[in-house]
């Protein structure tokens, strides 16, 4: 985007990867906004921070996403009335952010929506837990509120609540579906059952192990999280990790980036009622967790990163093992995309099914896996590439079709690509040092970006006194893609929705924090 | 009705009831064979139920005597409906009581009390279950009376064990009708007993279920007694299907001692392989949508009028 029209003070970031920043009114806020939008550009994140303490009144952090890199715009907002004008109506991904953002810090949108979205009564509607005045002592849960869940009325229509306890083992979230029949009128989720105050934590922990918390943020994004966590940290101190260390970290993300993809595959396939599918990917899944425990001593990759560079090295032995998984892995996925192929019964199942059009998708801000299934091509990896991505010309995987099969053929394509980096990786491993140590971080704002296998996840860091950090906000794409899963599913039959939920598969943990 | 037919009745109805679980176990068995896993043995039906037994029953408050009835009903529809098909032997002094239309329709009672029961909670799921449920349920029936009707037109008679006797003491015919009708039979067999690609059994996602939904609120004993009867269900139907298209073996017009054993292990073995081909079907394919049920069963009920039709025309 131009931001010449707006003369907006641009501030670059330092750090991998290319964030500019500006202060701005409200009225320029929403103009900005519009501009981003206009030029193709998408909403990422929106959070706020309580400043009373140092410049007083709030701050509405608002991180935009075009071909330049990230956006990052700065509301200041006064302590006695913080309101700031909803962006709902240019970005509707911004909806329930806002709505977290007055949950947790009090900050109102002017306009929208202004249910709870995050605060399930857990804690009275007059407080606020981000600030940081807030004092949970003495603090009640409120009593049962209820809410209102948007009535759809007609002939024949009645409602059908699934969740928050499903009957199989995953995440909860509840979902209100207003159907004639079996046909999906309109769908409304309602999650936030699983927050469990990460942002708050963040404050209690050391900078230098804030990435252990930041990788069980969403446990199957850990590599993510924590290298987008320690990239931030990075920046603030003004080093860059070497390079075996940034190598073995690309390896970990890749490997994690599989390893979901194929468990994903499974469960696709399990859902359409083709349980040979599962087990067969269940199988190629575990073989690469165990090969992870392994090489690295760890099955999910958890706690693999450290700042300044990476905790776990990978001997030649290992390296060895591991490069040697990788054909046979190949050919046993490409067999299995032959068999999802002609499956007559699974492809009638996914084709069609959940369709989100790239015009819907670029409308909504569909992100991430979903968003390349419906020709939104974003991937940090090969748009901001980052070391060591800048070396291995990461290939963009896509489609147009929007429906069930384009995201179950991204996955497939997605997968054996990463696999073809993981031998670059595993082939070209430069030697040397795996971990800096970290001089003293800037007092100010440092951003870490990383594509996870779900989408971009973001991480915005600020250290505090005492070695503390002062705020952190991880940021997982499950909050741009929730809200169009709803879209998705109207038109389809509500026996299809395990399906179309299944394969956008997002984190709720992750977006409930 | 002497003293041994009915011993040989009873005893049929009794190895019906101990077997059927037997069978589900084997079919879940050679599915996990099929799916490279190593499954849970085929004992694990009777583990389940022994399980069930043992615990508290958690019933809705708001459920009415209906609701705990319905489970007893399935079960005694399921042992009856075994006392009149001819697993082991024709000679079945309960049969003549019955033929096969009243078969139908005591599938179809247990069907109704079922749907009666899953809308009885007023659970969304219970109400999309039994809804569900009724949908195949009256697309299934006519095509099984169809398949009835062209094996009651070879041996001039509803009965079934009249028309199992025709067909296993026949000549070594080849009836063309009846290949229609078996594959018909077989069709409406996956839609009944809740078998992919109509419905998977084995899902724990509750918005696809169609059979799981209505017995989500049941719990201990009428749980169990529930699954005792979806195994029963899925014996019996197996063995009609035995019976009218492969009846070689099975014990008919007089028996003797050791044609009535003999007819046991033949038997054993026709359900082992109709189980294991059950479990492959079961693998190759994925589960349809919902909406494609009715025409999976319209084609079932296509079939069928075929064979009736071929057997009018061609009179084999």
């Amino acid at each position: 985007m131009d931001c010449m029209p707006f003369a907006l003070d641009l501030e670059t970031l330092p750090g991998a990867v290319p964030v500019r920043r500006a202060v701005v009114s409200s009225d320029k806020l929403r103009s900005v906004c519009t501009a981003v939008h206009e030029s193709g550009g998408l909403l990422h994140a929106l959070w706020g921070c309580d400043e009373r303490d140092r410049k007083g009144g709030y701050l509405l952090r608002v991180a935009l996403q075009d071909a330049a890199g990230l956006l990052l715009l700065e509301l200041p907002m006064n302590a006695a009335q913080p309101c700031f004008p909803t962006l709902a109506d240019i970005f509707p991904a911004a909806e329930r952010m806002q709505r977290a953002v007055y949950d947790l810090l009090g900050l109102r949108a002017q306009e929208g929506d202004t249910r709870p979205w995050l605060r399930h009564a857990s804690w009275p509607a007059d407080c606020f837990p981000l600030r940081r005045d807030y004092d949970d002592r003495g603090i009640r849960a409120a009593q049962n509120e209820s809410y209102r869940f948007v009535r759809v009325t007609g002939d024949g229509v009645h409602e059908i609540a699934v969740g928050p306890v499903h009957a199989g083992t995953i995440e909860p979230g509840h979902f209100r579906f207003s159907v004639v029949g079996e046909k999906v009128l309109r769908l409304e989720e309602r999650l936030g059952y699983t927050h469990k105050g990460i942002e708050k934590r963040f404050e209690t922990q050391p900078l230098m192990q804030g990435q252990r918390l930041a990788a069980r943020v969403s446990g199957d994004s850990a590599v993510a999280f924590s290298w987008a966590y320690c990239m931030a940290l990075e920046g603030l101190c003004g080093i860059t990790p070497p390079p075996r260390a940034l190598w073995l970290r690309a390896l970990c993300l890749e490997r994690e980036r599989i390893a979901n993809h194929l468990g994903d595959l499974g469960a696709l396939g399990n859902d359409a009622g083709f349980a040979v599918g599962l087990a067969q990917f269940s199988r190629l899944k575990e073989d690469l967790l165990r090969a992870n425990q392994r090489a690295f001593g760890t099955r999910y990759l958890m706690d693999a990163l450290a700042p300044g560079g990476i905790r776990c090295n990978l001997d030649e032995a290992n390296r060895r093992d591991l490069l040697a998984t990788v054909p046979p892995l190949v050919a046993e996925i490409s067999t299995l995309h032959e068999i999802y192929d002609d499956h007559a019964g699974l492809q009638d199942r996914f084709t069609g099914t959940g369709r989100v059009e790239p015009a819907l998708a670029r409308k909504l801000g569909l992100i991430g896996l979903a968003g390349r299934a419906s020709g939104q091509s974003w991937d940090i990896r090969c748009d901001h590439a980052y070391a060591p991505y800048d070396k291995l010309a990461v290939r963009m995987q896509g489609r147009l079709q929007g429906d069930v099969a384009a995201r179950v053929a991204v996955r497939f394509e997605e997968t054996l690509e990463s696999l073809r980096l993981c031998q670059m990786l595993l082939e070209n491993l430069p030697g040397g040092e795996l971990q800096l140590s970290l001089p003293p971080p800037a007092k100010r704002l440092g951003i870490g970006w990383i594509e996870g296998w779900r989408g971009p996840v973001l991480i915005a860091l600020e250290p505090g006194e005492d070695g503390l950090i002062r705020r952190c906000h991880p940021h997982d794409p499950s909050w741009q893609n929730w809200p169009v899963i709803e879209h998705a599913v109207m038109g389809n039959i509500v026996a299809d929705f395990p399906l179309i939920n299944k394969s956008f598969n997002l984190s709720y943990s992750g977006q409930d924090l | 009705m002497n003293i041994v037919t009915l011993i040989t009745q009873l005893t049929e109805v009794i190895l019906a009831v101990v077997a059927a679980p037997l069978l589900m176990g084997w079919v879940n068995q050679c599915r996990a064979w099929l799916q490279n896993r190593r499954g849970p043995g085929v004992l694990q039906p009777y583990r389940q139920i022994r399980k069930l037994f043992h615990k508290d029953a958690v019933i809705a408050a708001q459920a009415s005597p209906l609701f705990r009835l319905v489970p007893y009903v399935q079960f005694a529809s399921m042992c009856l409906a075994a006392a009149i098909i001819p697993s082991l032997w024709t000679g079945l002094p309960f049969a003549v009581a019955a033929d096969t239309i009243a078969l139908v329709g005591l599938f179809a009672t247990a069907r109704v009390f079922l749907a009666l029961a899953a809308m009885d909670i007023g659970t969304a799921f219970g109400s999309m279950g039994a809804r569900r449920e009724m949908l195949v349920g009256f697309l299934a029936e006519p095509a099984l009376l169809m398949v009835f009707f062209t094996a009651s037109l070879i041996s001039h008679s509803t009965s079934l064990p009249t028309i199992v006797e025709t067909l296993a003491q026949g000549r070594l015919a080849i009836y063309p009708s009846l290949a229609f009708a078996g594959v018909a039979f077989l069709m409406v067999l996956l839609a009944e007993n809740a078998r992919i690609p109509v419905d998977n059994p084995a899902t724990h996602l509750e918005l696809t279920m169609i059979h799981e939904a209505t017995v989500l609120e049941y719990s201990a004993r009428h749980l169990a007694l529930i699954e005792w009867s979806v195994a029963l269900k899925l014996f019996n139907y197996t063995c009609i299907g035995l019976a009218l298209f492969f009846p070689w073996g099975l014990a008919t017009g007089a028996h003797s001692l050791r044609d009535l054993l003999l007819a046991i292990p033949i038997t054993g073995l026709k359900l082992l392989v109709a189980g294991f081909g059950l479990a492959l079907i079961e693998s190759l394919n994925a589960k349809m949508r919902i909406f494609r049920a009715p025409e999976f069963l319209a084609s079932a009920f296509l079939l069928a009028v075929l064979g009736l039709l071929v057997h009018l025309l061609l009179g084999s």
